[in-house]
């Protein structure tokens, strides 16, 4: 069922007070919106059922905007708040909303050891490269080179691959898409709702008022067609040389297995507590 | 404003010590256990904790009162059990004038009073037990019966309580082989308490 | 349904907490190992699945809080314990549960500090971090335990009064509470006083989140009850989201503190002991109280006239409490393991000419009595 952009701003959004936005025209953060209410529409998903956790930064404001259960924590923690909501009452569909910075500096480490523990989370990381609301900051995702305000001379750190990393600390599924390819991001993101076990996806945004234009990359468009001359599928990056991959951003889905989930196997715990406390 | 009337109560106050990994804090949470629970006295337990506890010196403290009991720590010691020499060094200093030193006398060669009851807990658990761990089972049978403090019926069902299973015939001879040994002594012979400074000779 | 054993018990002060909470209804504890604190989450991890509660290892004490704070918002009463440096840790999501409102409860089982500081030893060092260590103005309920039974039925109190005001509450306890046993007959489940948190009484579209009532308390439901609203560590109006609206910023900080005055004097707890006729009295909390009554009797003993106000609550100060002591009597002594955390809050409230005479140790031993008893008698 194909819903359309009015009717999806009429469910989803909060009409009251919420607005205007705080992200800049143009901004990546919108179409992840859109891309998520449509995944969460598609699902059939009940607006009670449904908790939305962000940290700090412009990604962290989406909650405020949406009517779901919604919980804007402090930098780097929402998966940590996310997790207690979802041991308490495993029912709730919960997701965290972060940002590079929020996801990998601050909140690395609560990353990491989500992914390891594989809860029934999901976790969207907008990765636009640069920690926008403060100013324009290098973050752990600027790529070696780029030029930010705390980088005037050129960034002498390598980036993090998010998706690769959370594969690698243990997550159940890890995508990656681009706000250029908003089809598919809201397709992973549906797909990381319905996995169970602590699926990730991570959306490479513009930000082209802090990184774009510090870096000469052009307006959103210009991001965006940059994001699309970038990236190959999964697919088609199995079948590219190492030489050939350079530089270049694989989309799709990089890992999607299934492992116990913690809530599940706690269950089993209780059992045998009990049973022994009779 | 909750107000409490004051009332004074006695203390009686034992020190368990000896090297980590003796077994005395065990000892001493069973003696505490035994007179708390099942005598129904006041009792107050604590143990020196972090590294000090294993290896080393190690020591675990039980005050027994007929009233609640507001300093849970040992001040003025009744009875210093000392399973070796440095413990016994180390944690005499504040034994009473007239307090009781109970030493592992495998272990413990130089005595620094002569109020001391010197049993060898160690050789007994070792050669007549077979256990050289359950030393401090030997040694809370003596400490229970030479302190007067516990019923010692109650020391052994909380020590079976507390032991595993398929250890509790030998902690149970432990225990009893501690009490036998105390049994032998005659307090009465030791000499009165040891003199104060204050006290001309 | 969960059954407290109510036979006598020979248990540590850490263990008490445990079985509080339990009582209290707590359902949920997150929790990183940290000495002296450690008893209480190895006890729960052992006793929470089998009365379908959950506990979990969080990588931090970050994680931990944000893990907890999560959960209560969930509609679970959740716990977390630590000592100094995972205090540390909390205090931005202490923060967090001061102004979204979350009720929750944090045990800090003090040792010395600053810093890694001294591990196994007991102190008094965090008690003005228990109040002020998060930033901006903000209310919290801090209580000290000084005895297993304490340990037992203040944590049962600070479960009813986060419940109650929506407020975090700290129990400060120190390693020489913590490790030691005592024998108690803990209270059957029918004889506790259990107090959950206010429902709205209104339906989910006319519900305000962060209205507070007559008390200044707003009612609380929990995600997923259908009543669905935003929270968040921003500044928020009536309906929880963002505001810089002065007027309503004004009136939520203030309506913030205000709920905390007017709980006062539910919230405030003290024991007094011979104080009708003291000319001297000690101020003390946690263990060091213990220490003050044995001195303050043997004082007694010496004809000195002297007094004991145990604080239960820590802050909201108790200073109705206080002020008439410093009125009534000669001197007043604060006998304290730190550098006078507490007897600046004396002197604070101090407005006769009372003298406030400090007794501090900060090198990890334990006040005596007879420390205590010496000072007495000088004054």
């Amino acid at each position: 069922m194909v819903i359309s952009a009015q009717e999806l701003r009429h469910r989803y959004l909060r009409y009251d007070k919420s607005f205007p936005h705080v992200w800049c025209p143009g901004c990546g953060n919108g179409i992840v919106m859109g891309g998520l209410l449509r995944a969460i529409s598609r699902l059939g998903l009940e607006k009670d059922e449904v908790v939305l956790a962000s940290g700090i930064g412009c990604s962290g404001r989406m909650p405020t905007y949406l009517d779901f259960n919604t919980l804007h924590t402090t930098h780097g923690r929402a998966l940590t708040f996310a997790t207690g909501v979802k041991l308490a009452k495993p029912s709730l569909n919960v997701i965290a909303i972060m940002g590079d910075g929020d996801a990998t500096a601050i909140g690395g480490n609560h990353l990491i050891h989500a992914a390891r523990r594989n809860l029934n989370l999901t976790a969207i990381i907008i990765n636009n490269s640069i920690y926008g609301m403060t100013g324009g900051q290098y973050s752990p995702t600027t790529p070696f080179g780029s030029i930010s305000a705390t980088s005037t001379y050129g960034h002498i750190e390598h980036a993090f691959s998010i998706a690769e990393l959370v594969v690698t600390a243990g997550a159940s599924f890890a995508a990656r898409a681009t706000v250029y390819h908003g089809e598919l991001m809201s397709r992973l993101i549906e797909q990381a709702i319905l996995k169970r076990g602590f699926a990730v996806v991570e959306v490479i945004s513009n930000c082209h008022v802090q990184y774009g234009r510090k870096n000469k990359l052009g307006n959103a468009v210009d991001m965006l067609n940059g994001f699309k001359d970038n990236c190959v599928t999964v697919n088609r990056a199995a079948k590219m040389t190492a030489e050939e991959l350079e530089g270049k951003t694989t989309i799709g889905v990089l890992t999607d297995r299934e492992m116990p989930i913690s809530t599940v196997e706690y269950q089993k715990v209780r059992e045998r507590a009990k049973k022994e406390q009779e | 404003m909750e107000k409490i009337k004051k009332t004074k109560f006695q203390r009686y106050e034992i020190r368990f010590s000896g090297s980590g990994g003796q077994g005395l804090i065990t000892a001493a949470v069973i003696f505490a256990q035994a007179v708390g629970v099942y005598d129904g006295k006041f009792v107050c337990q604590t143990q020196s904790y972090g590294p000090e506890a294993r290896g080393g010196k190690s020591k675990a403290e039980v005050v027994v009162s007929n009233g609640p009991i507001d300093y849970p720590k040992a001040l003025d010691i009744d009875m210093l059990l000392a399973m070796n020499q440095a413990a016994c060094d180390a944690y005499f200093f504040d034994l009473k004038p007239n307090g009781l030193l109970v030493a592992d006398s495998n272990l413990v060669e130089q005595y620094p009073t002569s109020r001391v009851v010197a049993i060898p807990f160690t050789e007994i658990a070792r050669e007549e037990i077979g256990r050289e761990m359950v030393a401090n089972m030997v040694a809370l049978g003596a400490v229970g019966a030479l302190s007067g403090q516990v019923s010692l019926e109650n020391l052994e069902k909380t020590l079976l309580e507390r032991v595993p299973v398929g250890t509790h015939d030998m902690n149970k001879l432990a225990l009893q082989r501690g009490i036998e040994e105390a049994g032998k002594v005659n307090l009465q012979s030791l000499p009165r308490e040891l003199m104060s400074d204050d006290e001309e000779l | 349904m969960f059954e407290q054993k109510t036979a006598r018990q020979l248990l540590q002060g850490n263990e008490a907490i445990a079985h509080g909470a339990l009582a209290a209804g707590c359902r949920l504890f997150a929790g990183y190992p940290i000495t002296p604190a450690s008893e209480i989450s190895e006890l729960l991890s052992v006793l929470l699945p089998g009365v379908d509660g959950t506990f979990i290892q969080m990588e931090d004490e970050i994680a931990s809080i944000g893990a907890i704070i999560g959960a209560s918002l969930a509609g679970v009463k959740s716990l977390t314990a630590t000592s100094g440096p995972g205090f540390s840790l909390m205090m931005e999501n202490l923060g967090f549960a001061c102004v979204a409102e979350v009720p929750i409860v944090i045990v800090n089982v003090m040792r010395g500090g600053p810093s890694t500081g001294l591990p196994t030893s007991p102190s008094q060092g965090d008690v003005q971090m228990a109040r002020w260590g998060t930033h901006g103005d903000h209310p919290v309920v801090v209580l000290a335990v000084s005895s297993v039974m304490d340990c037992f039925s203040i944590t049962v109190t600070a479960f009813n009064i986060a419940e109650k005001y929506r407020v975090p509450v700290i129990i400060l306890s120190d390693e020489v509470v913590a490790h030691t046993r005592e024998c108690v007959s803990l209270p059957a489940q029918e004889d506790i006083k259990v107090i959950d948190r206010i429902k709205p009484s209104v339906p989910p579209e006319w519900y305000k989140p962060y209205a507070g009532d007559n008390r200044g308390v707003p009612s609380m439901v929990a995600f997923g009850d259908g009543y669905r609203h935003h929270v968040t560590g921003l500044i928020h109006d009536e309906k929880g989201y963002p505001t810089q609206n002065s007027r309503e910023v004004d009136a939520f900080v203030r309506r913030l503190t205000r709920k905390i005055t007017l709980g006062f004097h539910e919230i405030m707890m003290t024991q007094g002991y011979l104080l009708e006729d003291a000319e001297v009295a000690v101020i003390a909390y946690g263990s060091v109280s213990r220490s003050a009554k044995s001195a303050v009797e043997d004082a007694r003993d010496h004809g000195v006239k002297a007094g004991l106000l145990q604080l239960i609550t820590l802050f909201p100060f108790p200073r109705s409490q206080v002020v008439p002591l410093l009125k009534g009597c000669r001197a007043i002594l604060v006998p304290e393991m730190n550098l006078g955390q507490i007897s600046r809050e004396v002197q604070r409230v101090n407005q006769t000419a009372c003298r406030v005479v400090k007794y501090n140790r900060v090198d990890g031993q334990f006040i005596t009595p007879s420390e205590i008893y010496e000072e007495l008698i000088k004054m």
